[in-house]
């Protein structure tokens, strides 16, 4: 149909009043904002307080780990003298001294970069084997998916936190950052995939993909435009929580005295050192419990936010 | 309107166009934990362009099947196409590559559902869905797409389409819905346009709208429509030809008004008196008696005889055309009437 035909047909309708003129003459796109899932939900994203709380914590922390020297007050964390072991903290030094009579916040803020290494490099470990496995099963579904879903089962059976403990002990992996990731990724990805399978079948026998399909889009297209944004989201979702789950894990592997060790400085370490002088020096359980803590929840906080606005239905 | 189509002439007077579409015996089977179920046994039909073709049936009388494994949509497995032809402009799809089907797929047989809702993708706005389209099969920047879509957007009368467009499925109301998918359907201009019940979710005065609209699409583009549905008066309305389905088979065969007017099987005479006619004010409406066959376990015969009021059994029957053992074949009754009974010269005119 030409332009010409159209133009008449819509002037037909107005004057048969099956339209409104309003309607008509709309063909300028009012403005060529880009709207796709990401572009939309980062527009809810930004209105969200609890989000922002998130970010900026988190931002906080990252930059303690990139430049900590900044947030120590100019301490070296090494930097010690028995002479103020335990001292409490005082306006000079806020976060006290430890055992060693290190200053305790250049300490505090020196946990921050294991810390988040070995919760950013874990995720992004657990994401990869959950999304590639997950689509995988709920794609190919049958054997595959019998056979991918035992092995998840089996990893199940074990707990992250003792699963984990097994690997370090062994020591084949030996005790760094690295291996501390990697443990806590092979017991923590079954989740991940778990949530990326279901969805990718719900969504694989959706009918908005059969309507796809009937209008002509390629498995491809399918795969990336309707089944993964659909399973991605739920797994990220996922997996900005599990960051904040993933740094309280590696503290208590290191507590349990598997993680990292010394000399590293972690705060799974300082807790550590810290509960057994915990009624002579109670800042130093205290600081770096409060600042996991912050950081856990700085991550929870993003992903319920994500949460909320990956999915339209839930924008106001 | 009328004045600025450019469209062939409506009416059921259009035969001399040869047909775009053409089934010829579709026999689908599911395979389930309890056996074979028989979805579709042996239906055969043709659309032409500008033909609307209702094809009409209880739940489970395979319509909907049918027209799933025309799209090449049917989960295989369970579901498989045991035999018969899908000739779209004289090339069998069954045959050729997945590609080449997909490719046939929107610019050549495109597809409406029921549940509009559930049939747009929750997280797209509906802009880019319908822009989609161009950017699958013609490689359309994201804008111009988006361009497309408002056009197709207006064109489907859904009201301030500019603003709308950028607006998602569940910001949108039923009927609203309805166009958006049919605007993705009618996107790249396809030849068919299979609508398998696109007015059951919508209430009444919707349901009209929307097929007015159809009408008018098809009207300005000369598509041929199968109209998948169970709804009589919707039939009546819009379709020039209706094929009924009974237990996955064509049962009848005419024209809208041959067939309404004077059906020549049982089932279609039952389907007529079971609903409300103005002229019979007062009357009662003659439900069909019995339930609607198991497709896992198909009377013998003709599949209707356990529920028909003009059955022929043991000595009634005329030899060869006994009604729980030979299975009646769709055959010409009257010139342009086609009916799977034994005994449709007795049911024609009652």
């Amino acid at each position: 149909m030409s332009d010409q035909q159209q133009a008449d047909l819509r002037k037909d309708e107005v004057e048969a009043g099956t339209t409104t003129g309003l309607a008509s003459p709309s063909v300028d796109v009012t403005s060529d904002r880009q709207n796709s899932l990401w572009s939309d939900a980062w527009k809810q994203l930004r209105r969200n307080v609890l989000f922002w709380i998130g970010a900026v914590l988190g931002l906080l922390f990252l930059l303690m780990a990139l430049f900590p020297k900044v947030f120590s007050r100019g301490a070296d964390p090494r930097d010690c003298s028995l002479s103020r072991s335990g001292q409490a903290p005082s306006s000079e030094h806020w976060f006290g001294f430890d055992q060693q009579g290190c200053d305790y916040m250049a300490n505090v803020v020196h946990g921050a970069r294991n810390s988040l290494i070995i919760g950013l490099l874990a995720v992004v470990v657990i994401l990869l084997l959950g999304v590639v496995v997950g689509a995988i099963s709920g794609f190919f579904g049958g054997w595959v998916d019998s056979l991918l879903s035992r092995v998840a089962d089996i990893f199940y059976a074990l707990p992250l936190i003792l699963g984990a403990l097994v690997v370090l002990r062994s020591g084949f992996l030996g005790r760094g950052v690295v291996a501390v990731a990697i443990a806590l990724a092979a017991f923590g990805w079954m989740t991940a995939m778990r949530l990326v399978r279901s969805q990718v079948i719900a969504v694989k026998s959706s009918d908005y993909v059969a309507a796809a399909r009937a209008m002509g889009a390629s498995n491809g297209r399918i795969l990336l435009r309707h089944i993964l944004p659909n399973a991605i989201a739920p797994v990220l979702v996922y997996a900005t929580i599990t960051i904040g789950v993933l740094i309280a894990a590696e503290a208590t592997l290191t507590f349990l005295g598997v993680g990292l060790q010394r000399p590293a400085i972690s705060w799974g370490l300082q807790i550590d050192a810290g509960q057994r002088l915990l009624r002579v020096a109670p800042h130093l359980v205290f600081f770096p419990s409060l600042i996991l803590t912050m950081t856990v929840m700085a991550f929870v906080m993003m992903g319920d936010a994500l949460r909320d606005a990956l999915d339209p239905r839930q924008r106001s | 309107m009328s004045t600025a189509s450019t469209s062939a002439p409506s009416g059921s007077a259009r035969a001399g166009f040869g047909p775009i579409l053409e089934v010829q015996d579709l026999r689908v089977q599911f395979r389930t934990g309890s056996g074979l179920v028989n979805a579709v046994n042996g239906v055969s039909y043709t659309v032409s362009e500008g033909e609307t073709l209702a094809i009409l049936g209880e739940s489970g009388s395979g319509k909907s099947v049918s027209a799933q494994a025309i799209m090449g949509i049917l989960d295989v497995p369970p579901a498989e196409i045991t035999s018969g032809r899908i000739l779209f402009e004289g090339r069998d799809l069954l045959t050729v590559s997945a590609e080449e089907q997909r490719k046939v797929r929107g610019p050549g047989i495109s597809m409406i559902f029921q549940d509009a809702l559930s049939s747009l993708n929750p997280v797209y706005s509906v802009g880019f869905q319908i822009g989609e389209m161009f950017r699958a099969h013609r490689g359309m920047s994201r804008k111009d797409a988006k361009k497309r879509a408002v056009e197709l957007m207006d064109r489907v009368r859904i009201p301030a389409a500019a603003q709308r467009v950028n607006d998602y499925p569940h910001q949108f109301s039923g009927g609203m819905r309805q166009r958006v998918m049919i605007a993705m359907a009618i996107a790249l201009d396809p030849r068919i346009l299979i609508a398998d019940e696109p007015t059951t979710a919508l209430d009444v005065t919707v349901q009209a709208q929307v097929m007015d609209l159809l009408k008018d699409l098809q009207r300005d583009t000369g598509m041929g429509l199968v109209l998948i549905t169970h709804d009589l008066g919707v039939v009546n309305e819009v379709a020039d030809n209706v094929a009924v389905m009974y237990a996955g088979r064509i049962v009848e065969r005419g024209t809208v008004d041959d067939v309404f007017g004077d059906p020549a099987h049982p089932y279609t005479d039952g389907l007529m008196s079971s609903i409300p006619q103005l002229e019979a004010k007062g009357g009662r409406l003659l439900p069909i008696g019995g339930q609607p066959p198991n497709l896992a376990n198909i009377p013998s015969g003709c599949p209707f005889h356990p529920r028909c009021p003009k059955r022929r059994i043991g000595a009634d029957a005329l030899p060869g055309r006994h009604c729980a053992e030979d299975v009646p074949p769709l055959r010409l009754v009257v010139p342009g009437r086609e009916a799977a009974c034994h005994y449709s010269e007795e049911v024609l005119g009652a």
